[in-house]
């Protein structure tokens, strides 16, 4: 997918002014925050669980080629052909290969933000294959020809009346605005698809290296469809989602979908294991499994290596405030929010990711509620640490700091400089003591006026009270 | 006793009636308090702007400001999250001086913490005070998250005679996050605005909070709305008795 994160603060600005994002992520907000809460209140070591799932992820990514070569035997020994993608081209060429050498000509998916990532659906459709999405909200968004706002809900950022108006148009059929009734005619329109498909794609939400399973969890089964009725099924999925075991995650499962929005368990919990076997019905005849880099092992063994835990839950975003005030297109690549700002700049590299790890207060909300702990913050501050070595902020900004710096480290020319900036912020307070408008800071004064200091520094009174004594 | 007093540059500069409420909190509970004068700023600032070695310069000058001191008190959860979780666990990991920062974490306090948790505050001496309106409190990111300050400064503000009408989403961040109030002004504004909505419905006299930086932000908002009659105090003005000094 195409990289827009540098213009974050102009979108984000825009975001701000459009009406029916911001209805809708009201809406989402309360649907996410609210339901997480009570979904985590269920469990009454939730910690515990957070500590645990913390670690054991941790234990694969010290050892993610051991776990991935276990994963990869056990798949080939059920009849799985795994491939190994080190970029997205060599991905999107793997399964475009695939496709042409078994004469697919149809493609149904289901939900996968890898294929996101590596812009799967052009490359597929550029070679004249026809893919259809199946997850609602990736549908929507395929008939809008837009990118997904969240990893969980794609179209979180779209309204009623905008998906009725989508429907109408594409499906030829009377406008409908009463939610069941479109999410019925879309199914209608889907159920040929699924039953006409050459060759289904999927994500995985984990991989499972003991019994080469993969592993996907929907709400609306559509995954089910996807990967058993095909003679093909290909899954495509980052390196980092390998787990040890099945009861890894049974552990893992508790805490995702009551992160992602307060469900005690998905409706769908769909793991593959390898081939129709002899004498069963249902099943694929071939399994592709490819599994992709595409920049994840840069964060191998690095200092942000805390953020391959990511389980893809979405609780960052949900409770992010910056995010729920300007949706996740401002983000302006696959993933929004605390975990897109760690991740695009890792994939796509900092120079194109501009603002991001600055998209962020500190406030630390992401952190509490990630459930395998990943400490957002701190790697958002590694990256505008990098931007500060390599000089990639604006020369006003890098020059503030350093001015501020020089004195700040000074006590003695500090507390002149200070006793000055005093008077002349009070002067500029004015009667009001309210300043209105000041260069230099105008991106606090557009909004907001700057309540201005009183003329003297805390230092001067002290001392003076300490000499009146 | 020996109390240090870090002031924090944002109530050196622009509210300096904070620092005299701590120091009147601090000393009517019997402490010495002490003001080293070569103090300026904990460096947090520049961390967050990814200058990580001005920031470990900034936390050294700190620590050997502050050495002699038996405790440590800051009126800002911010600043105090920044000496006692991020120099100790992230500018100084796996350091020698690791060791020397720990120590000090172990004696800095934000105010309303000490006031409540180690000094066993009950009752504020002279009562009554100057402002007993019906305040809400915001809950700033740093402290709460970091340090877990959340029933102290309403401990203070009961003490104080306030009754408190809480706000929803007393928690959620006002949009300050520093430089990021500037960076990205009309996002931070957004959320200004969203906790501005929400003290409307809260009804209150006033909004309390516990970090200066977090006040002027909101404060600012409030007043660009028009809105000139809901006061804005640090809790330590209000529990100090010093709500209408024109510092």
């Amino acid at each position: 997918m195409q990289v827009h994160s540098m213009h974050f603060k102009q979108t984000a600005s825009d975001k701000l002014n459009d009406a029916v994002l911001q209805n809708a992520m009201k809406k989402a907000k309360g649907k996410f925050v609210d339901g997480r809460a009570l979904g985590v209140a269920e469990i009454d070591n939730w910690e515990d669980i957070r500590t645990h799932a913390a670690a054991l992820r941790n234990r694969v990514i010290d050892h993610l080629d051991a776990w991935l070569l276990e994963f990869e035997r056990n798949a080939i020994r059920r009849g799985s052909v795994v491939h190994w993608a080190e970029t997205a081209e060599e991905a999107n060429a793997i399964v475009l290969g695939i496709a042409q050498k078994n004469g697919v000509k149809t493609i149904t998916k289901s939900k996968s933000m890898v294929t996101e990532e590596i812009a799967l659906n052009d490359a597929l459709i550029g070679a004249g294959i026809s893919v259809m999405e199946t997850d609602l909200g990736e549908y929507i968004l395929q008939l809008a020809h837009e990118p997904p706002s969240h990893i969980v809900a794609p179209a979180v950022h779209k309204s009623k009346e905008q998906v009725a108006e989508l429907f109408a148009a594409a499906h030829h059929k009377p406008r409908l605005t009463d939610i069941p009734a479109m999410t019925r005619e879309a199914r209608e329109q889907l159920r040929s698809h699924f039953l006409g498909a050459d060759m289904g794609i999927s994500g995985a939400n984990f991989i499972i290296a003991e019994t080469g399973t993969t592993l996907t969890v929907t709400n609306e089964g559509n995954a089910d469809l996807v990967t058993t009725v095909p003679r093909i099924h290909c899954v495509v999925t980052g390196i980092e989602k390998v787990i040890p075991t099945l009861e890894d995650f049974a552990t893992l499962i508790r805490l995702l979908p009551r992160s992602a929005i307060g469900q005690s368990i998905a409706n769908y919990l769909t793991l593959t294991t390898g081939i129709k076997a002899p004498g069963e019905s249902d099943g694929p005849e071939q399994m592709h499994i490819v599994l992709v880099d595409a920049g994840r092992t840069r964060l191998v063994g690095s200092d942000m290596k805390d953020m391959l835990r990511c389980i893809r839950c979405g609780a960052c975003m949900n409770h992010c405030p910056v995010y729920q005030n300007i949706g996740g297109h401002a983000y302006g690549w696959v993933y929004p929010g605390p975990m897109g700002s760690v991740l695009t700049p890792t994939y796509v590299g900092i120079e194109n990711a501009g603002d991001l790890p600055n998209a962020a207060t500190f406030c630390g909300e992401c952190q509490v509620v990630c459930p395998v702990k990943i400490p957002l913050p701190d790697l958002m501050r590694k990256w505008r640490e990098r931007q500060f070595d390599r000089k990639l902020r604006p020369f006003s900004e890098r020059f503030a700091i350093a001015v501020w710096g020089f004195f700040v480290k000074r006590s003695a020319l500090y507390a002149f400089a200070s006793r000055i900036g005093a008077r002349v912020a009070a002067w500029l307070g004015g009667r009001d003591r309210l300043i209105h408008s000041l260069p230099g800071i105008d991106g606090w004064t557009r909004g907001r006026d700057m309540p201005a200091p009183s003329g003297k520094t805390f230092r001067e009174l002290y001392a003076a009270r300490k000499n009146s004594k | 006793m020996k109390v240090g007093l870090f002031v924090t540059c944002l109530v050196d500069l622009v509210r300096p009636n904070i620092g005299f409420a701590a120091l009147k909190l601090l000393e009517d509970a019997g402490c010495e308090v002490v003001v080293p004068e070569s103090q300026t700023c904990c460096g947090q600032p520049g961390y967050n702007s990814g200058a990580r070695e001005l920031s470990k310069t900034l936390a050294r000058k700190v620590l050997s400001e502050f050495s002699h001191c038996d405790y440590v008190v800051a009126p800002s959860g911010s600043c105090s999250g920044q000496i006692k979780v991020h120099a100790v666990e992230d500018l100084f990991k796996d350091e020698p001086e690791q060791a020397e920062f720990r120590e000090l974490a172990s004696r800095w306090y934000e105010l309303s913490d000490f006031l409540i948790n180690v000094l066993k505050v009950r009752n504020l001496p002279g009562m009554p005070r100057d402002f007993a309106g019906t305040v809400t409190y915001h809950d700033s990111c740093s402290g709460l998250r970091e340090l877990g300050i959340k029933q102290q400064p309403r401990a203070l503000l009961a003490q104080a005679g306030c009754a408190l009408s809480e706000m929803q989403d007393a928690e959620k961040c006002c949009g300050f996050g520093g430089t990021f109030s500037i960076k990205l002004g009309d996002i931070s504004t957004r959320m200004a605005e969203n906790k501005c909505v929400n003290i409307g419905v809260a009804g209150a006299d006033a909004l309390v909070g516990g970090d200066l930086g977090c006040l002027l932000n909101i404060e600012g908002r409030l007043r660009r709305n028009g809105d000139m009659k809901t006061k804005v105090f640090h809790f330590a003005e209000v529990a100090a008795g010093m709500t209408r000094s024109k510092d």
